[in-house]
């Protein structure tokens, strides 16, 4: 089952770095503590979400790999 | 790594204007400061009257450049010019006008798109970025 989050933002379609950037753009929006699921099937998210989520000091809650795309759960952390 | 980034962007074809745009977008994201020295074709690609149509693929690939453009085309990849507006909407990217090439191409501060921040000589741009990982496409 899928973890909830406050925020999903489906990014599928969008090519690298799109994903990543439609994410930082919704951890800016939000508040501390929120968290935040980005969809994505751009292989380049599966490297590319993880280094800018530990860069940024972040929490990676987890990754699903579903079908075609996987479901990156991140919260906002500062 | 090095917390700047400088790329001097000579080429205004569209393959390679995406390639800049998609490297300065990484850089974005991560939080380097990123510095954009436009010449030549580059600088010439960001006249308000350019940036607005479609470019041509380079040359040098011939029928494989147009195939990947119409890849590009049914993908629906966002353009160049849109995902550099968003490396700098996102990050701290600082994109700086060859003032040699505008007086050159008789191109004036008015004729660019409000991205570019400023008209600089090469020397300027050496200084801004000598500690700096340096790109040329």
């Amino acid at each position: 089952m899928s973890i909830a989050v406050d925020r999903e933002i489906d990014a599928r379609g969008s090519f690298c770095p799109g994903p990543l950037m439609e994410l930082i753009r919704a951890i800016r929006e939000g508040a501390v503590g929120d968290t935040m699921a980005v969809l994505s099937g751009d292989p380049g998210s599966r490297t590319d979400i993880p280094a800018w989520v530990q860069k940024a000091g972040h929490t990676l809650q987890g990754v699903e790999d579903l079908e075609d795309y996987s479901r990156f759960v991140v919260e906002k952390a500062r | 790594m090095s917390q700047k980034m400088a790329l001097v962007l000579f080429s205004g074809t569209a393959d390679k204007l995406q390639a800049a745009a998609t490297m300065v977008s990484g850089a974005a994201a991560m939080g380097v400061e990123t510095h954009v020295f436009l010449t030549f074709w580059g600088l010439n690609a960001f006249r308000k009257d350019m940036a607005v149509e479609p470019l041509p693929m380079s040359a040098d690939y011939g029928a494989e450049g147009e195939m990947v453009a119409k890849l590009m085309h049914e993908k629906q990849v966002p353009s160049w010019f849109d995902v550099m507006q968003m490396a700098a909407d996102v990050g701290d990217v600082k994109v700086h006008a060859c003032a040699m090439t505008m007086n050159l191409l008789d191109i004036e501060r008015d004729d660019l798109v409000e991205m570019v921040e400023d008209v600089i000589g090469v020397a300027t741009f050496v200084g801004l970025t000598e500690d700096a990982n340096v790109l040329f496409i």
